[in-house]
């Protein structure tokens, strides 16, 4: 073993702050590297979208917009019917939120609450539905949604993605939580189970509802592939197809381009940005 | 009616709404798919059975055996995940201040549609974009690079678009699994005089063995079925060199509606990605002692 010199006591812990001081500029030069990664690529969209004038791509790439003004953005409005993309994918994801929380909580209800023959089997089956190949599914699902005259409709693109495994779980742990004294003392006063399940157990999950809220609203914001099958006329595409149209048909218009994309994932950002815990979850229980 | 049967009678009405749209839309295309697989179908007229044609057809097409190779060689992106990931999840993994920022950070690429992600790194990788400045002024490269117009990159630049958008993700997940580990056997083995290093492969990276294999399966599962950055940024080319197994059955499927074929395409993928879950199972499972 390595024999050290004993250092006075000070100087010790002056040493060890220094290495933790380094170590500390390390962890955040880290950090930021890869922050650089993952962010940049946003703020050069939005740097580009901003800027008025001067070359698109510039060497090195530029930080900060030239003769920053919103015309690109007023480029975009003009150039496609963005109020009509807007519509639709809040139409989508609002009808895709209240149709997921009413159909996996209602699927929930009995699988946590009730006793009734066959309810392994049914549980079972949910959970076979997270190992079906499941991104194979849209083009038998095309072919389903043809032929039940739902091409080119908001049902078309709503109806199949509302049961979801993930959604029907994080309601049945939810109303698990519900004590059994509050149940058995309803049914005692009569309450039917619809009673149970309205008055009781909905409210008593609200946290559970809300997260299954916001995780369904920004998957229904963003999915692309599945809307994009089914919906054939542009004035039905949600945002996420639209955008496509837009650097499609005016991919010379980089700028312009830049501020479709912008306007894109603008709301959801925002929507992201407030609710961060819900995704971000897992750190805020052990690190407290 | 009796108590029971009223009982059972209410469980399965909650239950009806769930059941058939699963009935519809996750069992049936499992059922209806593979039927359709061998058959003729192009939307209009009824199936035509025509046993084992289509993989004939399959296995003899060029593009289809690339397609295959691309969607296996596009397995790279699972280790590079797993790595990045688990330094991301380490490093987040504190109080430090700003933390929250970073983790935030990380998270974006994951709460934006596929198709901006595709918009956005199309304009980074463009000849005089973004990305070649950067090596450029770095002095990496000399020339700019073809990021998606050379045949033999293209692939790997979609492939990076992928770890890029699914990092924090699995930053998450690892963040999960790293805080189920608990405190005090860290201290004990600072107390014990192990370092940083050997803390972390001795009792880290062990402890997140369940979690390591939940990502790897759905991250390899992810990467062989990865069909739609390629839809959104390349459309197979340049020169069909990233046409993948399932943007293979999209095309023939959805835009040439050519069902037989693609429902085909998506079988053997489907068979192969049975085989990848069960590989994971089998060599990543921590052994019970």
């Amino acid at each position: 073993m390595e024999k050290t010199l004993p250092m006075p006591r000070a100087a010790t812990a002056k040493k060890i702050n220094m290495n933790k001081l380094a170590n500390r500029t390390l962890h955040y030069l880290v950090l930021t590297l890869l922050a650089v990664i993952t962010v940049y690529p946003f703020w050069w969209t939005l740097v580009t979208a901003l800027s008025t004038s001067g070359d698109v791509f510039t060497y090195p790439p530029r930080m900060w917009p030239e003769n920053p003004g919103l015309d690109n953005f007023v480029e975009v409005f003009k150039t496609i019917d963005v109020i009509a993309f807007y519509k639709n994918s809040i139409i989508i994801s609002v009808l895709t939120v209240a149709g997921t929380l009413i159909v996996c909580s209602m699927a929930a209800y009995p699988l946590a609450r009730m006793q009734f023959p066959g309810r392994n089997i049914v549980f079972g089956a949910i959970l076979a539905t997270m190992i079906l190949p499941s991104e194979v599914n849209f083009l038998v699902n095309f072919i389903t949604v043809s032929k039940l005259g739902m091409g080119d409709t908001y049902t078309g693109v709503i109806l199949p993605g509302l049961a979801g495994a993930v959604g029907i779980f994080l309601m049945k742990q939810a109303f698990e939580a519900v004590p059994n004294d509050l149940v058995d003392a309803a049914r005692v006063d009569g309450a039917t189970e619809w009673q149970i399940f309205w008055h009781i157990m909905l409210p008593l999950a609200r946290p559970a509802l809300a997260a299954l809220t916001i995780l369904t609203l920004v998957a229904a914001w963003n999915q692309y592939i599945w809307p994009s099958i089914v919906m054939a006329s542009p004035d039905k595409f949600p945002l996420s197809v639209g955008v496509l149209y837009l650097s499609g048909a005016f991919s010379f218009k980089i700028r312009v381009v830049a501020a479709g994309a912008v306007l894109t994932v603008l709301p959801i950002l925002i929507v992201f940005l407030f609710t961060q815990r819900y995704f971000l979850r897992g750190f805020d229980g052990a690190v407290k | 009616m009796s108590a029971s049967k009223k009982n059972t009678l209410q469980a399965w009405l909650f239950l009806a709404p769930a059941l058939l749209l699963l009935l519809a839309f996750s069992f049936w295309p499992v059922g209806f798919g593979s039927y359709l697989a061998f058959t003729q179908y192009n939307l209009i007229d009824a199936p035509v059975w025509v046993g084992l044609d289509n993989f004939r057809e399959l296995f003899e097409d060029e593009l289809f055996i690339s397609a295959l190779q691309n969607s296996a060689l596009y397995l790279l992106v699972v280790p590079a995940i797993q790595v990045l990931a688990i330094l991301l999840a380490v490093l987040v993994n504190n109080q430090l201040p700003g933390i929250k920022f970073y983790r935030a950070a990380y998270y974006l690429p994951v709460v934006t549609t596929v198709s901006v992600i595709g918009v956005i790194w199309n304009f980074m990788y463009t000849d005089d974009g973004a990305l070649n400045a950067v090596l450029r002024w770095l002095h990496v490269i000399n020339e700019p690079i073809g990021w998606l117009s050379d045949d033999r990159i293209a692939l790997f630049s979609v492939m990076f678009v992928t770890i890029w958008r699914g990092l924090g993700w699995y930053m998450v997940l690892y963040l999960a699994g790293l805080q189920s580990v608990p405190q005090d056997v860290y201290e004990a083995a600072v107390l014990d005089g192990a370092n940083a290093w050997q803390r972390f492969w001795k009792i880290t990276v062990p402890l997140l063995m369940p979690t390591i294999l939940l990502c790897s399966v759905m991250s390899m599962l992810a990467a062989v079925k990865c069909f739609e950055e390629v839809q959104i940024m390349t459309k197979g080319g340049p020169m069909q060199s990233t046409y993948t197994a399932l943007f293979y059955a999209y095309e023939f499927g959805i835009k040439s509606l050519n069902f037989g074929r693609a429902l085909a395409a998506s079988l053997v993928m489907s068979v192969f990605c049975v085989a990848l879950a069960w590989l994971n199972f089998r060599y990543l499972q921590p052994r019970k002692k």
